[in-house]
């Protein structure tokens, strides 16, 4: 599909956020709130932020929420009945302001919640029910890798249309997907004719830090490795990088049981934790942080690769940025890179 | 930093430690742990005001544990933090050689906890300025307004106990949170589950937090927890007149039973 | 199953409970609605998820073969919190099973050949698909020898079926004790289950072996098979691991790149050799 170019003023935007509310569509933006900024619904453009460089949490929770009711029982005495929720009739839903990181994100979520054409609903659902509409980065901080790992600030994948701010405070807009061609057409008045524009000079400049297929190449014969332990020494298995982690997915199943009824639910969980792996006889193949730590990198950067074709990381950040620790990914990346290739 | 790195440098050539715990540079200007076990590494060493980690935690790390005699940098709250988990048998003095080291950066000779005891009794062990000013505003709210503010608050929690892991005290191989049976807490993050999940470690904390502060900056979403347990503190130096972290011998607040306690309907 | 939702069990009625050894029963299960039976089929090695609605899953396989019609069996040990869940119901009791998921004993490439099954304890439910499916196609196969241990006769589990194996003569049955675990009118073996596997078993010649035991059985085994001659690939074992999903989306029960929900259970001996230290 060709990527058409639109020129979407600051007052259309703001238009275009009224209308998409008036239709019923919840819109979900960062906004700033206890000195942090996370997504939240917005009801206006005002109560957006644009000072940020990534939010603090991923945009993940659209279609892979913190915890999903996968269904509902209800126990009498002889019987059990199990009912479920229609996920035909999910809310549409407007991402905006997701970083080209948090779109290509998607797509790793993706393959792991259609592996081998097993298909997670709840995820496709969400997925299909949500548009995205992107916000190139202009500025990044030393904890962003995004161009290391396939990435740049001002890349179209997984957005369905991408603003890019230009001049004026007027956007760029791409329209990249057949979702965002609808949209577009629908609000042809507020897209105008393509601006006269070198995107590049609006995005910001994100270096290379390590060679991507160094690591690819490599990491697969390191699992023995002594760099594990090194890496891992100072950090403290909080599991922080893996829930504010856009391509994390790992989940717990857990039964919430209030005598005649209750539900099963889907919740975040992360391979950091010491519990995560331990068999009812006790024993932990993962014992200790180290082997965590390794099981944490490798899965992104080896094993995904290999069973779903796709790097388990988007180079976004948040988990250093989030680490209590300053284990910072990029820094132990870089290392790898080195080591491996050795 | 001269002393201390001075006698980390000692420490090691003459092998009285294989590992040194200490601060050092972290990216972007912040401050990370180091681990040094060489007297050549002894220069990455630093202590200033960004230098606030409990350092503390790895003492009980399970792959820091096994790399032999441990040295630690130990500016008050870590200091505190050993004498409490000393006091809860979880080190031996034998087992660890603390490099004190004052807000100037200086060495504090500790020659054992008797040492660190009598340095922390000689400091100002009150809560921080900007905490103890918002736990008075809490304090000067009704009961309800205090309800509505924790519940706005601990509704945000994600349940990554970030908060959980960063806290030395929280060192139990198998938390409540992870027994099944009976599921104590809920799993999932509901408004009402995280509540019950920080007001259990609250209480869990009573009489034993040592007010570093971690699990406040732990938190990636800025929840203040840390305010939770620190009132514990105050209730505790209050009705108890104890503070934790002051002796390596010290009885459990909540849990010791002595025949001259003043509540006398155990009797 | 609905198309739809992974997660979601069917219904299953408990119409047989067996109390194979302290703390180990067995459970014949029905499908609840019909429509789901007739669209199940499975094969042997496949596992599921039972569970107890309100308590939580837990992993076994399925213990009884895919020629025996109209229902399917799970064995387990009362360990945890589900498992403790499920000891507690009754027949006429629903409960709920995910599956079939994972990979299959590879019993049409074996035919032709000899087979050597080897247990241990708790570890004989697996193979008990695979015993049973294999011999409701006898015709297929050489020699069966089947050899069985536990540590008491008490834990020995399948009694029934251990008579039934014992008087067929066209199977090799060999079950044995720890020793200190035999009563006074055991009439088999006493030794671990690798001693008198090197006592009993003299050729690897155009054999399978299917092992599956405790860890520790499984150490000592292995090592009588490779002097008798055994190659890595013509023996095959399960793996266990934590598991949440069972189809590889909970990232939970990888070794390395290789899930055991999806990759596994069964395991050629070529294959665990290949996998990290990390189970």
């Amino acid at each position: 599909m060709n990527i058409e170019n639109k020129l979407l003023k600051q007052s259309s935007l703001e238009k275009l956020i009224l209308k998409l509310k008036e239709e019923g569509k919840q819109v979900f933006a960062p906004v700033k709130k206890n000195d942090i900024v996370d997504f939240s619904e917005i009801a206006s453009l005002q109560e957006m932020t644009e000072d940020y460089i990534v939010t603090v949490q991923s945009a993940k929770a659209v279609a892979f929420p913190k915890v999903e009711t996968l269904f509902d029982f209800q126990i009498s005495k002889s019987n059990v009945a199990i009912t479920e929720k229609d996920t035909q009739s999910l809310p549409e839903v407007v991402l905006l302001g997701a970083r080209p990181c948090d779109a290509a994100a998607f797509e790793a979520l993706n393959a792991i919640f259609t592996w081998d054409n097993l298909n997670d609903h709840f995820f496709v659902q969400k997925l299909k029910k949500t548009t995205i509409i992107g916000f190139s980065c202009s500025k990044a901080d030393d904890k962003c890798f995004c161009t290391s790992v396939n990435g740049n600030p001002g890349s179209t994948r997984g957005s369905d249309i991408l603003l890019t701010k230009i001049d004026n405070g007027n956007y760029l807009a791409e329209i990249i997907t057949e979702k965002g061609q609808d949209l577009a057409a629908k609000y042809a008045d507020l897209f105008e004719a393509a601006p006269e524009v070198d995107k590049n000079k609006y995005l910001a400049d994100v270096p290379v830090q390590f060679e991507l297929k160094a690591i690819l190449d490599n990491i697969s014969g390191a699992f023995d490795h002594p760099l594990w332990v090194k890496q891992s020494l100072r950090c403290i298995s909080c599991g922080a990088c893996a829930y504010v982690c856009p391509t994390c997915a790992c989940f717990d199943i857990q039964d919430i049981n209030n005598g005649s009824e209750g539900h099963r639910k889907r919740s975040w969980d992360s391979c950091g934790f010491g519990l995560f792996t331990i068999h009812t006889s006790g024993h932990n193949p993962r014992e200790v942080q180290s082997q965590r730590w390794r099981q944490r990198v490798m899965h992104k950067f080896a094993y995904m690769p290999e069973r779903q074709q796709v790097v388990g990381c988007v180079g976004c950040g948040r988990c250093s940025r989030s680490c209590p620790a300053d284990m910072n990914l990029k820094e132990h990346l870089i290392n790898l890179a080195k080591e491996v290739a050795k | 930093m001269d002393s201390v790195k001075k006698k980390a440098k000692e420490l090691l050539e003459n092998q009285s430690v294989n590992l040194i715990i200490g601060y050092g540079e972290g990216s972007d200007k912040s401050v990370r742990t180091i681990f040094i076990s060489t007297a050549d590494e002894v220069d990455q060493l630093i202590y200033d005001e960004r230098c606030v980690q409990n350092l503390a935690f790895y003492l009980m790390k399970h792959e820091v544990k096994h790399m032999g005699k441990l040295g630690i940098i130990a500016p008050l709250p870590v200091m505190r933090t050993i004498l409490q988990i000393a006091s809860e048998c979880q080190i031996k003095e034998e087992n660890v050689v603390v490099l004190g080291v004052n807000p100037k950066g200086e060495l504090v000779e500790c020659n054992g906890f008797k040492d660190i005891e009598s340095y922390v009794a000689a400091c100002d062990l009150d809560l921080p300025a900007k905490e103890k000013e918002i736990i008075a505003k809490l304090d000067a709210m009704t009961v309800q307004e205090r309800w509505t503010f924790w519940t706005n608050e601990l509704s945000r929690c994600i349940k990554c106990y970030a908060c959980r892991a960063a806290c030395p005290m929280c060192y139990c191989t198998r938390c409540q949170v992870e027994c099944n049976n009976p599921q104590w807490i809920t799993v999932e993050a509901t408004p009402m589950g995280n509540l019950e999940w920080h007001f259990m470690r609250a209480m869990h904390l009573t009489g034993r937090c040592v007010n570093c502060g971690e699990c406040g900056r732990a938190c990636p979403l800025n929840i203040p927890v840390n305010l939770l347990t620190y009132k514990t503190v105050m209730t505790v130096k209050e009705q108890f007149d104890v503070v934790s972290g002051t002796l390596a011998n010290m009885d459990s607040v909540l849990s010791s039973y002595k025949i001259d306690d003043k509540e006398n309907f155990i009797r | 199953m609905s198309q739809e939702n992974i997660y979601k069990p069917y219904l299953m009625r408990i119409e047989r409970i067996s109390e194979e050894a302290p703390f180990v029963k067995t459970f014949r299960l029905k499908f609840v609605n019909e429509e789901d039976e007739k669209n199940f089929s499975y094969r042997t090695g496949q596992f599921g998820e039972y569970s107890v609605m309100g308590e939580g899953e837990s992993t076994f396989c399925i213990a009884s073969s895919p020629t025996q019609k109209g229902y399917i069996e799970c064995t387990f040990r009362q360990a945890g919190k589900v498992t403790s869940a499920l000891y507690r119901r009754d027949v006429g009791d629903i409960i709920g099973f995910r599956g079939p998921y994972g990979n299959i004993f590879p019993i049409e490439e074996w035919k032709g050949k000899n087979l050597l099954f080897i247990a241990g304890g708790i570890a004989l439910p697996p193979m008990r698909s695979v015993i049973w499916n294999c011999l409701d196609l006898r015709e297929n196969y050489k020699n069966v020898t089947i050899v069985y241990g536990a540590k008491t006769v008490a834990d020995l589990v399948y009694k029934e079926e251990l008579r039934e194996w014992d008087h067929r003569p066209d199977v090799k049955l060999i079950t044995t004790v720890d020793p200190g675990g035999e009563t006074p009118d055991w009439k088999g073996k006493i030794g671990f289950v690798p001693t008198v596997l090197s006592q009993e078993v003299t050729s690897s010649e155009n054999t399978i072996a299917i092992v599956c035991g405790p860890p520790i059985m499984i150490k000592f085994t292995m090592p009588v098979l490779e002097k008798l001659g055994f190659a890595d690939e013509n023996i095959f074992t399960t793996l266990e691991n934590r598991m949440k999903c069972g189809f590889g989306k909970c990232g939970r029960c990888n070794v390395g790149k290789v899930f055991v929900c999806k990759d596994g259970p069964v395991f050629t001996l070529k294959q665990l050799k290949e996998l990290p230290g990390e189970y």
